[in-house]
């Protein structure tokens, strides 16, 4: 718990800053709400304001500075407002039973968290089997290993459409399992990477000691480079999963997408609702937060229990 | 020297040797040329001996271990474990090897890094319990089989990597600088507790090592080797007796044997490299 100072200092400041933002990034918009009240502004015409800096807007009317930290549709909200959004779209909405609710991010976040899973657990598996053929066979590492460092220089974003498309060319339903595939995408290479050097994580002496026993390979696997993985696999783990996340979300955003949380930030975009992609954006980062943290748990417990210190 | 009369050593030479090394030779092949690892080294190891190899770095010495323990391939000339290849001697378990680094895993107990051998060649759990217990007892750690390695200093790691080698009852002990890495102290008693180990166990010992006192208090042989190409300069009997308190070390006998072993060593060394 000796952590808990520095990062409670570290997420004031953070608040601190945001709110100070808060004040040039929505002097416009309280301005015109203001002009549209009756109240007085200086230049009175929105027009002429497009031509001010947002320090000069602020210098001039400084008694409309407060009016942006409450607009409905803020180019910035407060910290303040998006809690209140994300409450009002998850908590408060599960304690009337809406919790799925077409219109609540636990519903989103559901859809959301289950193509990470499906992406994340394919990732993995694919991962793993790499980084063993890898550690296994010279070919396989001279050419599986240049096209695995490729595939991740391609931009998801450009990819994500084309799987899309092309699953349901070959008459797959609903984006479940492009999602995942595109999640697999991304999440699949730090494990192999990860994997890659746990496996080979042990010395020379260390294979030389198992063929003085004439152990065979897979004894080897399974007695030495397995364990000896362990530590290396849980924290590619760690980024495999926040890795499945965001290709969910990339996955959910190419147009007509209607559910998950990479959606509800495509729609709170174009209809301009910022409170809404902030709440959704605040959804899917407590969601990795989550994610990373259970997988933390399990690498604590399981290392814990192979008697290694953590 | 060599051809004392003291008795109890002579009677370990002349029986049959137990590793018997004739012209032998092995040469790496590298981006620099070929390097002559060992080259024409004759040498018989008889049944019980304590033989240790003393040598500057690249001399072979740990080159002849491992052609012994069959991890390295001779290029030239025959060598034989228990009258078979090295080869066929390690699938009939007849060696247990000790590396520089303990090398237990820091996943298992001190118990369960001893029971490694034991799980790869198939002895049943009750055997293996057995064992375990066996070989803790005679390297002094029976308190400890429950712990993690990590929980150990090093002298008391490297005892319990001797006890895993000793675990699958094997004739032969190869250790290859198993104390280098740790204090003069420590060393010290461990080198007392393996002469002990020794002569309770009766093994055939080879051991490697660059300390010419180490080499002189264990052995019963000494091989001094030399660099460029690896090869034998000398080989002593020792005529020590096999009770050796560590102030024998104090002994003009000892100090004798240690000025033959250090000539060996100045003879066969280049030192414009």
């Amino acid at each position: 718990m000796k952590n808990l100072l520095p990062i409670l200092t570290v997420l004031a400041a953070i608040a601190a800053l945001w709110y100070v933002a808060v004040a040039p990034m929505n002097i416009r918009g309280a301005l015109d709400m203001a002009e549209r009240g009756g109240a007085e502004v200086v230049p009175a015409e929105s027009i002429a304001r497009f031509d001010r800096s947002v320090w000069r807007l602020m210098m001039d009317n400084p008694e409309h500075i407060a009016a942006g930290y409450a607009l409905e549709r803020p180019r910035l909200p407060t910290p303040g407002q998006v809690g209140a959004e994300l409450w009002k779209t998850t908590g408060d909405m599960a304690l009337r039973g809406r919790a799925l609710s077409k219109r609540s991010l636990i519903y989103h976040g559901w859809i959301t968290l289950q193509s990470t899973l499906w992406g994340f657990a394919l990732g993995t598996v694919l991962g793993m089997a790499g980084a063993i053929a890898i550690v296994y066979s010279r070919v396989v590492d001279m050419s599986l290993m240049p096209w695995a460092i490729i595939s991740q220089t391609i931009p998801i974003v450009a990819l994500a459409p084309m799987i899309i498309v092309l699953s349901s060319q070959v008459g797959i339903e609903g984006r479940t399992v492009p999602k995942a595939i595109i999640s697999a995408y991304l999440c699949y290479f730090p494990v192999l990477v990860g994997m890659v050097k746990g496996l080979r994580s042990p010395g020379a002496a260390q294979l030389d000691l198992l063929r003085t026993y004439s152990a065979s390979g897979l004894q080897a696997f399974l007695k030495l480079r397995l364990p000896a993985s362990m530590p290396y696999l849980f924290t590619s783990l760690k980024i495999g999963i926040a890795a499945a996340l965001v290709g969910t979300i990339v996955g959910e955003l190419p147009t007509g997408a209607i559910s998950g949380l990479g959606a509800r930030i495509l729609i709170g975009d174009q209809f301009g609702t910022p409170l809404a992609i902030w709440a959704a954006l605040f959804a899917a980062a407590i969601l990795a937060g989550v994610l990373v943290t259970l997988l933390d748990v399990m690498q604590r417990v399981t290392l814990k229990r192979m008697g290694m210190q953590t | 020297m060599q051809d004392q009369t003291d008795a109890p050593v002579l009677d370990r030479s002349t029986t049959k040797p137990v590793i018997s090394a004739k012209s032998l030779d092995l040469t790496f092949q590298t981006n620099d040329g070929p390097v002559h690892a060992l080259s024409g080294v004759d040498l018989d190891i008889g049944k019980g001996e304590f033989v240790s190899f003393i040598g500057p770095s690249g001399c072979g010495k740990t080159t002849f271990l491992r052609c012994i323990a069959a991890l390295e391939a001779p290029t030239g000339g025959t060598l034989t474990v228990n009258g078979m290849t090295p080869d066929e001697a390690r699938r009939a378990r007849a060696y247990g090897y000790v590396f520089q680094a303990a090398g237990l895993y820091p996943w298992r107990t001190i118990e369960k890094n001893i029971a490694l051998p034991l799980e790869i060649m198939g002895y049943s759990k009750s055997e293996q319990d057995e064992r375990i217990a066996r070989v803790l007892d005679l390297v002094e750690l029976s308190n400890f089989g429950k712990k993690y390695p990590w929980q150990l200093s090093g002298g008391m790691q490297q005892r319990a990597s001797i006890a895993r080698a000793l675990a699958f009852d094997a004739d032969i002990l190869l250790m290859d600088e198993p104390f280098g890495a740790l204090d003069e102290i420590v060393r010290d008693h461990l080198n007392e507790q393996l002469l002990d180990l020794w002569a309770r166990t009766e093994k055939t010992i080879g051991f490697v090592t660059h300390s010419i006192p180490e080499a002189v208090y264990l052995s019963t042989k000494i091989v001094v080797m030399s660099p460029r190409p690896g090869r034998i300069t000398d080989v002593i009997d020792s005529p020590l007796p096999k009770e050796r308190p560590l102030d024998i070390r104090d002994t003009p006998e000892f100090l004798e044997i240690a000025h033959r072993v250090r000539d060996g060593l100045r003879a066969g060394h280049a030192y414009d490299d």
